[in-house]
């Protein structure tokens, strides 16, 4: 159980990373989502894993629950990385919108526009 | 409880959907409405100061649930002072932005921005690490919105870049949380001081490495090396009063650091003793090379006091990294200062630029009114770099008279001042391309439409002065204000007094 848990956080982490590293907007979204999921997993195992348990002290068997936290806190993680990843890719459509590529790097760097009033 | 400590995170939560769904057509309206709730922030936050001055710790339990159990706000002088400094940078940011029109260039400037301050209030203010987590999420979500505020191709960019990075940072604050919770299993700040002491050394590795895993997400926020690589790219191409407020956002990096760095892993703690500063003080040391050398090589004005924000980060975490009452009040001052310089450096660019049409740092036909900003500049730059008779000049000689017992001091002397050596260079090379050779080159012939940029109203200079007379009145008021501060920076280190005042409150009536 611990193996398989730890070993899905490494790998999902490992691919997340590898695919933010891309130089373009929709491999590092993908990436991006990857690691919500590893960061998921690894805050749900927080409170140790155990199987078969309620999330509450029950009163009338044995003393045994898992901790309820961490499950809520994964609660809040989702909704927020869920918002975040919309948000993302809004920006990222308008990058590619308004840049006519999907490129993550910027070409000219620091000095590649000096015009910088282009609102009106 | 005093009930109002929740009012600056309660005020901007339920004005900024007001402003979102109530009055966007009306652009005077929202005006209005958001001027208001900014000056309405002011004086809540000087209200809190002047309940917190009395060296007392508030604690606001939300739904009264006692503290490990439930989520709660703690008020010292600490987040008192940065919700002030908050309050105030907010107020001239958004007379700024409504003077200049630039929050009539997209839709949603105002409730963005009062989201923005909700988050910023929050961090400040909560007791709880989760929680933290949360209000950095707010915060960022509408920092997403102002940075690319009125669009562009390279502004959407940027912005991109910046989502990106922020939500990179989330994730590896998550991993943090998530490892400080196996280990203790609590995540309220004065629960885990007390959990983390009682860590023997040698099953200190866990805890060890969350410490420095939260390290790097807070130096992420407050753009310190080899993360600071963010930070230039989105002030730069940010909208100017965006920039002017994001100055506070470096600061929240800077603030999280020293409150989680001094009460739960700070110095004494036996399972991680030294470590935050052991790593801070080198990384604060590159940080000021960096912005130094940037601030050389800038070609645009944009850049170039973006890279003096990085190199004021780096003063301030040099100070901070000590990890001492004397260090950190004098690191408080230079933030109070490098916030309001950085402020006033964006918003004077903003006037620039918009009567230029280009930022580039070239010699351009004088603009109207080439004194006024030459005089503005010629105060922001003393105030950034450093020279007296302006605030920069004794924050800088606090921070140095404070690392003068360090072990490093020889570094840190020569770190900070060829750092600021190379930063009066780059502005006096910037100023004088800008306004000085400006006035030599035969005046531009005017547009057959004669559409020659507006002279700057008054309306819109003031913000910029109230941000410089800030600077000066700090200077001015140099003796109360850095011995408030040191009493701030005591508190701080009290942590006895902190874990005591939310964990094991007074009976109240």
């Amino acid at each position: 159980m611990e193996i398989v848990v730890a070993s899905s956080v490494g790998v999902l982490t490992a691919g997340g990373i590898y695919l933010m590293l891309r130089l373009r907007a929709f491999p590092v979204i993908l990436g991006l989502a990857l690691l919500s999921y590893a960061v998921n997993v690894f805050l749900f195992s927080s409170g140790r894993l155990a199987i078969d348990m309620p999330p509450i002290l029950n009163k009338y068997g044995e003393a045994s629950y898992t901790d309820p936290l961490p499950q809520a806190l994964v609660l809040t993680a989702i909704v927020i990385s869920f918002g975040m990843t919309a948000v993302l890719v809004m920006v990222a459509l308008g990058s590619y919108i308004d840049c006519e590529d999907d490129r993550v790097d910027m070409p000219g760097g620091l000095d590649g526009d000096t015009g910088k009033d282009d609102g009106q | 409880m005093n009930h109002w400590i929740i009012a600056p995170v309660i005020l901007p939560a339920l004005l900024a959907p007001i402003l979102g769904f109530v009055m966007r057509h009306d652009i005077t309206l929202a005006r209005a409405a958001s001027v208001a709730g900014a000056v309405a922030l002011v004086a809540i936050a000087v209200g809190l100061t002047m309940l917190a001055a009395g060296g007392e710790t508030h604690v606001y339990r939300l739904g009264d649930w006692p503290a490990p159990f439930g989520i709660v706000l703690v008020l010292d002088r600490l987040s008192a002072l940065m919700v002030l400094i908050t309050a105030v940078l907010a107020l001239i940011v958004l007379l700024h932005a409504v003077a200049s029109g630039w929050d009539a260039r997209g839709r949603h400037f105002h409730a963005l921005f009062q989201f923005q301050l909700m988050g910023i209030f929050g961090a400040f203010l909560t007791g709880d690490i989760f929680n933290l987590f949360v209000f950095f999420e707010i915060l960022l979500i509408a920092s997403y919105g102002l940075m690319i505020h009125s669009g562009g191709p390279q502004r959407m960019r940027a912005g991109l870049q910046y989502v990106i990075i922020n939500l990179a940072g989330s994730t590896l604050f998550l991993f943090a949380l998530s490892t400080l919770y196996g280990v203790t299993g609590t995540l309220n700040i004065a629960d885990l001081a007390l959990r983390v002491q009682e860590i023997p050394t040698d099953e200190a590795a866990l805890i060890r490495v969350a410490a420095m895993l939260l390290m790097i997400v807070f130096a992420v926020k407050a753009a310190l090396f080899p993360v600071q690589f963010w930070l230039p790219g989105t002030y730069a191409n940010a909208p100017a009063p965006v920039a002017a407020l994001f100055a506070i956002m470096t600061k929240v990096g800077a603030y999280a650091i020293l409150r989680i760095h001094t009460v739960i892993f700070g110095p004494g703690i036996e399972a991680t003793d030294g470590l935050a500063g052991t790593w801070l003080f080198p990384a604060a040391v590159l940080t000021i090379a960096v912005g130094a050398f940037g601030v050389m090589g800038a070609r645009r004005l944009m850049p170039l006091i973006a890279f003096s924000v990085v190199g004021s980060m780096g003063t301030l975490m040099i100070a901070v990294s000590v990890f001492t009452p004397e260090a950190t009040g004098a690191a408080l001052y230079y933030l109070v200062h490098s916030t309001f310089a950085a402020a006033a450096l964006f918003l004077i660019a903003d006037l620039i630029v918009t009567r230029r049409g280009a930022d580039g740092l070239s010699a351009m036909p004088a603009s109207v009114q080439n004194g006024l900003f030459a005089s503005l500049f010629f105060a922001g730059a003393i105030g950034m770099a450093g020279m007296p008779p302006l605030s920069g000049f004794l924050g800088k000689l606090l921070v140095l008279d404070a690392l003068r017992a360090s072990p490093q001091m020889a570094l840190a002397w020569v770190a900070v001042l060829l750092g600021s050596l190379l930063t009066i260079v780059g502005f006096a090379r910037a100023g004088s391309t800008l306004f000085w050779k400006s006035t030599a080159l035969p005046p531009e012939p005017v547009p057959a439409d004669g559409a020659v940029p507006a002279a700057a109203r008054p309306v819109e200079v003031a913000p910029t002065m109230v941000a410089i007379a800030v600077l000066a009145l700090l200077a001015a008021l140099a003796g109360p204000v850095a011995g408030y501060l040191e009493g701030t920076a005591t508190q701080l280190f009290d942590r006895g007094g902190y874990i005591g005042a939310v964990l094991f409150p007074q009976a109240e009536g």
